[in-house]
């Protein structure tokens, strides 16, 4: 797996009881508006989140750093690659 | 005390009404002052525009004089702001006129922005406008037969669009004769069909009966007009006759342009809707960039929470309460059916089968919604 570059801007999204549109779509648009080699952690409360974001960070081409779990939050951490 | 509200959609003026309200013997005495600054004297009820891309509502139907739906004593003015100086405590607006304040909140809402994937402007149809709602209308008409693809960009407004309009557009075009000719085929952005995952298991069902075909995990990049194809971001394509979208929005230009926020969303604190790093300046409905849905309902529970905070402060000095990510949506589902989804930052939704009984409901509600404007409802 990828090592994140120390420099690396990262943004969070706290999408941690967000229903409607959902962690995945806040991502998406936050991967709009981010530049090349931006890092995003995304905060969820939906297990499905840990499956979902890397399903589409791997077909769209960016990178995954890294999957965790903390007291019931997911924190999803993805790198704009292009 | 002078609160500024600038932006006159659906949580400027709810928030305006209902603070005027609480603060009415405070406005008498000259202790509070309320000024609106929007860029139209007229207020669009926008969830009325898919009703006129189907043609059962026309566009005076959605208009109303923003004055007469103020309280008296707020001051209106058609005046966009054009600077936000927010250290200063003042915006400068187009009129070059300066306007001071001890309070604001910025509700200049959001726009489409289908120019900015390839293609998607010139080829597509959208409900998002008075203009394309009309386009959509006369497009939709002409339409004899062929396959209609439904593409889904983000973040969109209201996130009960894309399955309104494929089930009001499918039966459309049944109510035509034309259920034989027209196939319709349906993608959206993230691996389920809806964000909603009880709207999506159900749109599942409703899909099979209807014939219509979808992919998932489907994020327009570009749309090829000359061959009449719409591709992903995820390496595949969905070739139409009649492409309907529903564009990305973006915040106003002048939010982006003021250094309020990235796309035009201003980063605020999700429960009490104060801008990052200000204690006296809040925004509220598709303005911010919280993350829950882009829609009149947010800012309507959004606008009700943050009136009952500006009157605490002006009244006791802080404010009283947290708004709790309330959201309610109503779904058209169809064959004049209708069901609605109700949820918070901490309660999922759990819409119920849909019903006639609420169809009819949400028809009575595009009217009852200037009530819903004056802050009654």
């Amino acid at each position: 797996m990828p090592v994140a570059r120390a420099s690396a801007p990262r943004k969070v999204i706290d999408a941690r009881g967000t229903f409607c549109p959902g962690p995945l779509m806040e991502l998406i648009a936050a991967m709009k508006i981010a530049e090349v080699g931006d890092e995003i952690e995304v905060l969820s409360s939906d297990r499905g989140s840990a499956s979902d974001i890397p399903e589409w960070i791997r077909k769209v081409g960016h990178e995954l750093m890294s999957t965790s779990e903390q007291e019931g939050v997911w924190h999803v951490v993805v790198r704009k690659a292009k | 005390m002078r609160i500024l509200i600038v932006g006159g959609g659906m949580g400027g003026t709810i928030l305006a009404n209902n603070l005027a309200r609480r603060l009415n013997n405070e406005l008498k005495t000259g202790k509070a002052r309320i000024t609106m600054l929007s860029a139209s004297d007229k207020h669009m009820y926008q969830p009325g525009l898919l009703y006129v891309a189907l043609g059962r509502m026309t566009p005076d139907e959605l208009y109303r004089d923003q004055a007469s739906l103020l309280e008296p004593g707020i001051e209106f003015h058609v005046d966009p702001v054009d600077e936000f100086q927010l250290d200063k405590n003042q915006v400068k607006a187009k009129s070059g006129k300066t306007y001071g304040y001890d309070l604001i909140a910025i509700a200049t809402g959001s726009r489409p922005v289908p120019e900015e994937i390839p293609g998607l402007a010139e080829n597509s149809i959208n409900v998002y406008t008075e203009e394309a709602a009309l386009k959509f209308f006369q497009t939709i008409s002409r339409f004899q037969g062929g396959r209609v693809v439904i593409a889904v960009g983000v973040p969109h407004k209201c996130p009960m669009i894309p399955p309104e309009v494929t089930f009001t557009l499918y039966d459309y075009f049944k109510n035509r004769g034309l259920a034989d000719k027209v196939s319709f085929h349906y993608t959206y952005p993230i691996g389920r069909l809806h964000s909603l995952e009880p709207v999506s298991k159900w749109m599942e069902g409703e899909f099979a009966q209807r014939g219509i075909t979808s992919e998932t995990l489907f994020n327009i990049k570009e749309v090829d007009g000359k061959k009449r194809v719409v591709r992903s971001l995820e390496g595949s394509e969905a070739k139409y006759d009649l492409l309907v979208a529903v564009p990305a929005h973006k915040g106003m230009e002048v939010i982006e342009k003021n250094n309020l926020g990235k796309g035009g969303w201003i980063p605020v604190d999700r429960n009490r809707l104060n801008i990052e790093g200000h204690t006296n300046a809040f925004a509220l409905g598709d303005t911010t960039n919280i993350p829950i849905s882009k829609a009149g309902s947010t800012a309507h529970f959004e606008a009700e929470a943050l009136a009952e905070n500006l009157a605490s402060i002006v009244k006791i000095g802080s404010p009283t309460r947290d708004y709790d990510g309330k959201v309610f949506c109503f779904i058209e589902a169809g064959k004049d059916k209708a069901t609605y989804a109700m949820f918070n930052y901490n309660n999922p939704p759990d819409p119920k089968p849909p019903t006639k009984s609420i169809h009819w409901f949400k028809m009575a509600y595009n009217q009852l919604y200037w009530t819903s404007a004056r802050g009654l409802l």
